[in-house]
């Protein structure tokens, strides 16, 4: 921690001056007016005590002229300063498109932080400097927020939908994570440190497996958890009976039962797989998949979505094809991580090869890692 | 009455008694009447805030809601609704025959809103009675079983049935507690007539202002019935 | 001016006139009595015990927070700590304070009238607040509430092991009690005026009150709802707000500060309209922009009721909504700075008197100030974003509730304590505990705005994760006793007053307005005969010459002014 009796937060991010600015300018309105109506007021309560002799002659008792003239100027200055927080504002919730891209799970009483490339900690962020940033966040149970206060951004972290804050460090240094929205008996305890490293520290730090040494990516940890949780039982390279393949379905347009669309986002996809009764596709009625909401935890929701995410850019990329194609089976698609236990797997088998591609490659972590350190260095 | 102490002494209507913090009978009434408006702006609020959790809800789950709402029971539904409207109309009759001092008729109108509130609460008691056969009460014994036997309604979405559930007893529930507490009130109003009490003899203002309540109450009804029982495809 | 003066020197001796304190003595006459007044009495028992049971929770609070490791208490009960201190303050002190002890003993004398429109209603009122405190203590002694005064979901419906559900009763109770009260108010501002009474010849105060009302009328019941709702989710299991059935938690939120902003309006406004009291009584003279400062009563109701959204611009809100809230709640602004522009001005050429109730005045004129433009930080969504959930919001209402709500409570129970009770206190104590109160608010609570801007978050028992923090913290604490001192004399020497006080004339402050022109105490049917009222409120003579206070002109050796037998004619 670095302060030590400062009367101002460490400004650690690209919108903390920003926001400084419009502060310091609230500040500077707050300090006038109030010092003008305290000199105005005691002046005054002097001047006209009982029993001096001023003059009181000429009394007015209403003005309309001085009522605009007191209620216009402040109502000017208050909208002008609320354009520049609604400015900062938009700023603050609209992230940049080349965001890197961490995952946060709040639960009573502690944060669990997974990277894309399968790095997990607790309490702990580890981010770049001079890359923005973008948190996806969730709770296991209540509502918690994530507050950074030298970055001077917090967002809530809501239990059954992602929300999202992003930020860009300026400097390396470590700063505060605090819980900061009132979640129970040790919300006061639930928090840690953010780490803000330089580029290349930051890129090591990732190809070493973070503090942790966990080598594996999440998508790596998404296929071992779909397979673990015999998803791949009724999931399969084409569309059964038994359920829809998954190939291609991240980021697809999504037919439901009822008729309505719904484009298979991370929400979409995390409610599909923890209340698939919420999420019914077409031709799949209620009790074709059971509810996973209390098998799965949010931390390996996380790593599924990644493993569909790849299944589909990966199938799509490497393979060239159209994944309608692929879906209707006249492609070998790539292989989905598989067990020959189903009971009528033959079937499923029969109609895909498999191959060692691209996916394998990437459960080096080493070779990922380097892929992605090598991005950090630019 | 009676056993409030009352500082002081009030002018005396000629014909109506007027209570001792009012200067005459018009103000009195005229008071009586802003008060009420001003209790039912708030009953209002109170179930305004439910319409509105109920409006955002449906427009998220609108396939449920009409899947869901199969399982309540129209005819009851709908005889209730005609109970509670006949109800308003007895009510109107007895508002009318306390302007023209008719004892004997108020009282049987009176007698016969009471009558159809409790009709009404037997009706919806056989109703609640068959949504716990069918497990459709919210909580750990909640099940949507009910409806896998209709291929239209075997889609349905469990979690966003609970909550139909939810509100549809929250509601109708809040709204039959406000039937009994009318009870009450016609009961009181009524006790009142029978003794002859000046209070509502010579003046018919607290008998319109149960009137008052007493149509509020149905128009909530008159709210809930659609909102709950025909929604359409 | 009025009736007799009595001379300052003479013995105490009790009126020997009948007025509504004596006029019976038995318990049953105060349990079922109809009169606004002894209600009023009720009440201010009531909100007085509450008022010690918060201040005992902040007492702890701020103990505990004096270590970054905490002092005596475990996490959990210093969560029931001030989660109790808000729900005490708020429900069961703050929003009756004023209205239910200064606006029903004032409201139907201020108007000409004997009472209130319903003074069963208001006796009904009255118990149901108590009921609602009973239940509150019940929650308490069963082993206290951990959500917080907010209740967010679903901590307060799925996670919280704590007495919840009476504690929603609890506050439930005390919400139906403000509603009754609100419906009487309307009632009576409306229909009870005396002849000659028009809304602008009303007293600041009766305005003020009227807007309180309706908020009171329209925003209570969908709290009360929403609450009900989080305890049918514990009850029966109804989950509404439940995410795990695709239920909103976020809902619940808005639902709740739906109520809640506009609640922090019914806190302040009854304080605004005895600064209008105070200001006039004490300058001599008419409140400035009259009309201004009255329909600017009304416009802080209506637009408090579309700002709620303020407190949930990083709550997963969509962005529009916060940039919406963001602009009305800069409006809502301007009112409250009309009237302290108004109240400054009335003072310019005004004939100054500087007793204890005019120091609330001046007091409030200040700590108001520096509340309200605080709250431009908060309604401003660029800083919101680093200020929300610290300590600078907890600086920031307290600054605008107890800097101004309670500050003005105290005013209101100075100025209207001779007319309460018919005695006088001690005007040089009531001084020194209004400066004890000023200074010890300010080393209390200022610190904490540059906490919450330094990242301190509330709510936090222990801040071992920012123990830097430390010294703000022990610095607040040692306001915070000071404060304690300020609050606790007032109950010393105005209790002390009912026993050895002087009697007080009917108009010790030579104000004017109906409640100065009867006896000190009033009698049980406030008026012989109802007033016709024929001139403008606040007509204090230019050329001053009723300046003096009775007992001024009595100490200069003046005559009393003639007995008029009755301001207004």
């Amino acid at each position: 921690m670095k302060f030590n009796f400062p009367f101002a937060p460490e400004e650690a991010s690209t919108l903390a001056a920003q926001h400084d600015m419009v502060f310091y300018t609230i500040t500077a309105l707050t300090v006038f007016f109030t010092l003008a109506v305290a000199l105005v007021v005691l002046v005054l309560v002097v001047r006209y005590r009982h029993g001096n002799k001023v003059d009181r002659s000429n009394l007015v008792h209403h003005s309309d002229k001085l009522e605009i003239a007191w209620s216009l100027p402040p109502l000017f200055l208050g909208l002008v300063v609320f354009f520049f927080g609604a400015q900062l504002y938009v700023a603050e919730r609209v992230p940049p498109k080349n965001c890197y891209e961490v995952f946060v799970i709040g639960k009573q009483w502690m944060w669990h932080i997974q990277h894309p490339n399968g790095i997990r900690e607790n309490n702990t962020l580890h981010i770049p400097v001079g890359k923005p940033v973008k948190l996806t966040m969730i709770s296991q149970d209540v509502i918690h927020a994530f507050y950074i206060p030298e970055f001077r951004t917090q967002f809530y972290v809501v239990p059954g939908r992602y929300t999202q804050e992003w930020f860009q460090a300026t400097q390396p240094g470590t700063y505060h994570m605090l819980c900061n929205l009132y979640c129970g008996t040790q919300h006061s305890e639930m928090g840690g440190t953010v780490v803000a490293m330089a580029p290349q520290d930051f890129a090591k730090w990732l190809q070493n497996g973070g503090d942790d040494g966990m080598p594996q990516t999440l998508e790596a940890r998404g296929a071992e958890i779909f397979s673990r949780n015999a998803c791949d039982n009724c999931h399969t390279g084409v569309s059964t009976e038994r359920g829809p393949t998954l190939l291609g379905v991240a980021g697809s347009t999504q037919v439901l039962e009822d008729g309505t669309k719904a484009v298979a986002d991370q929400n979409y996809l995390r409610e599909a797989i923890l209340h698939p009764s919420s999420k019914l596709v077409k031709g799949y009625p209620y009790g074709t998949m059971p509810e996973y909401a209390q098998q799965i935890s949010e931390d390996d929701t996380l790593a599924l979505i990644a493993y569909l995410k790849s299944i589909s850019s990966i199938t799509a990329q490497s393979q060239g094809q159209n994944v309608a194609a692929v879906q209707s089976g006249i492609v070998p698609a790539a292989p989905m991580v598989t067990k020959p236990r189903m009971a009528d797997g033959a079937l499923a088998t029969e109609h895909f090869a498999k191959t060692s591609t691209v996916q394998e490659g990437n459960l080096a972590v080493g070779a990922l890692a380097t892929e992605k350190g090598d991005e950090y260095k630019k | 009455m009676a056993s409030i102490v009352q500082p002081g002494h009030g002018a005396e209507h000629e014909h109506s008694p007027v209570h001792h913090q009012f200067e005459d009978f018009e103000q009195q009434t005229e008071a009586y009447i802003i008060g009420m408006w001003s209790f039912l702006a708030q009953e209002i609020m109170f179930f305004g805030g439910l319409f509105l959790i109920y409006t955002l809800y449906r427009s998220r789950y609108q396939e449920t809601w009409y899947q869901a709402h199969t399982a309540l029971n129209v005819v009851m539904g709908g005889t209730n609704t005609m109970v509670l409207l006949f109800s308003s109309f007895t009510m109107v009759l007895a508002v009318h025959a306390a302007q023209l001092k008719d004892k004997k008729k108020v009282l049987m109108y009176l007698g016969a809103t009471i009558g159809c509130a409790f009709v009404f609460l037997i009706i919806k008691f056989f109703e609640y009675k068959e949504k716990f056969e069918h497990m459709l009460v919210p909580g750990p014994y909640f099940s949507v079983e009910h409806f896998m036997s209709d291929p239209a309604t075997r889609g349905i979405n469990p979690n966003a049935a609970q909550i139909f559930f939810s509100l549809y007893f929250a509601m109708t529930g809040l709204h039959a507690l406000h039937i009994i507490i009318g009870i009450l009130v016609l009961g009181a109003l009524a006790r009142h007539w029978m003794k002859d009490d000046k209070l509502v003899t010579h003046d018919y203002v607290p008998t319109e202002l149960v009137g008052l309540y007493w149509h509020f109450v149905d128009v909530v009804w008159i709210f809930l019935f659609p909102l709950f029982y025909l929604i359409p495809k | 001016m009025s009736a007799t003066i009595v001379k300052p020197a003479e013995p105490a001796a009790p009126k020997a006139a009948k007025n509504y304190l004596n006029a019976e003595h038995t318990l049953k006459s105060w349990l079922l009595t109809g009169d606004h007044k002894r209600i009023a009495i009720l009440y201010l028992i009531g909100v007085s015990f509450f008022f010690l049971l918060g201040s005992i929770f902040a007492g702890l609070i701020r103990i505990e927070l004096t270590s970054p490791t905490g002092v005596m208490l475990e996490s959990e009960t210093y969560n029931k700590v001030f989660t109790a201190h808000g729900l005490t303050m708020i429900f069961f002190f703050l929003v009756p304070s004023i209205p239910a002890v200064f606006g029903n003993f004032f409201i139907p004398i201020m108007i000409g009238a004997r009472d209130l429109a319903f003074p069963r209603l208001n006796l009904l009122s009255w118990y149901v607040y108590m009921l609602g405190g009973f239940l509150f203590l019940c929650a308490l002694v069963f082993g206290g509430v951990d959500t917080g005064w907010t209740f967010y979901t679903p901590l307060s419906s799925l996670y919280s092991n704590s007495q919840v559900t009476l504690a929603i009763l609890g506050a439930f109770m005390a919400g139906m009690s403000s509603i009754l009260t609100g419906v009487n108010f309307i009632a009576t501002i409306h229909k009870m005026r005396a002849p000659g009474m028009t809304w602008f010849r009303l007293p600041l105060f009766v305005w003020a009150h009227y807007a309180t009302a309706l908020i009171m009328v329209l925003g209570t019941p969908v709290v009360a709802i929403t609450l009900l709702l989080v305890l049918f989710e514990r009850v029966f299991k109804i989950g509404i707000f439940s995410p795990e059935l695709g239920g909103d938690p976020i809902l619940f939120q808005h639902m709740f500060w739906f109520y809640s902003h506009p609640a922090v309006y019914i806190m302040i406004l009854p304080g605004m309209g005895v600064q209008s009291e105070l200001i006039a009584a004490f300058c001599r003279k008419k409140i400035f922009g009259y009309q201004f400062v009255a329909f600017s009563s009304l416009a802080i109701a209506a637009l408090g009721f579309v700002v709620w959204g303020h407190h949930m611009f990083v709550s997963s809100e969509s962005m529009y909504q916060g940039l919406v809230f963001s602009l009305i709640s800069f409006i809502v602004a301007v009112p409250s700075a009309i009237k302290i522009f108004n109240w400054t001005a009335t003072i310019y050429k005004g004939r100054v008197h500087l007793q204890t109730p005019m120091y609330y005045a001046l007091s409030f004129m200040g700590l108001f100030t520096l509340g309200g433009l605080t709250g431009l930080y908060l309604s401003c969504l660029g800083t919101d974003v680093h200020l929300t959930n610290t300590y600078f919001v907890v600086a920031h209402f307290h600054y605008v509730m107890v800097g101004g709500g309670v500050t003005m409570f105290m005013g209101a129970l100075h100025y209207w304590w001779p007319k309460m009770f018919g005695r006088m206190y001690s005007d040089s104590m009531g001084k020194i505990s209004a400066i004890l109160t000023f200074v010890g608010f300010n080393l209390t609570f200022f610190p904490q705005f540059v906490m919450g801007w330094m990242g301190m978050p509330r709510r936090y028992h222990y801040y071992y994760l920012t123990p830097e923090f430390q010294p703000y913290h022990i610095a607040s604490t040692l306001g915070a006793t000071v404060l304690g001192l300020g609050f606790l004399l007032p109950a010393c020497y105005l209790t002390y007053s009912l026993i050895k006080g002087e009697a007080a004339p009917p108009n010790p402050w030579g104000a004017h307005g109906l409640e100065w022109d009867i006896p000190s105490p009033p009698p049980s049917h406030n008026f012989e005969e109802i007033p016709i009222v024929m001139d403008d409120v606040y007509d204090y003579p230019e050329d001053g010459s009723d300046d003096d206070t009775p007992i001024e002109r009595t100490e200069k050796g003046l005559d009393p002014l003639p007995d008029e037998g009755g301001h207004h004619r």
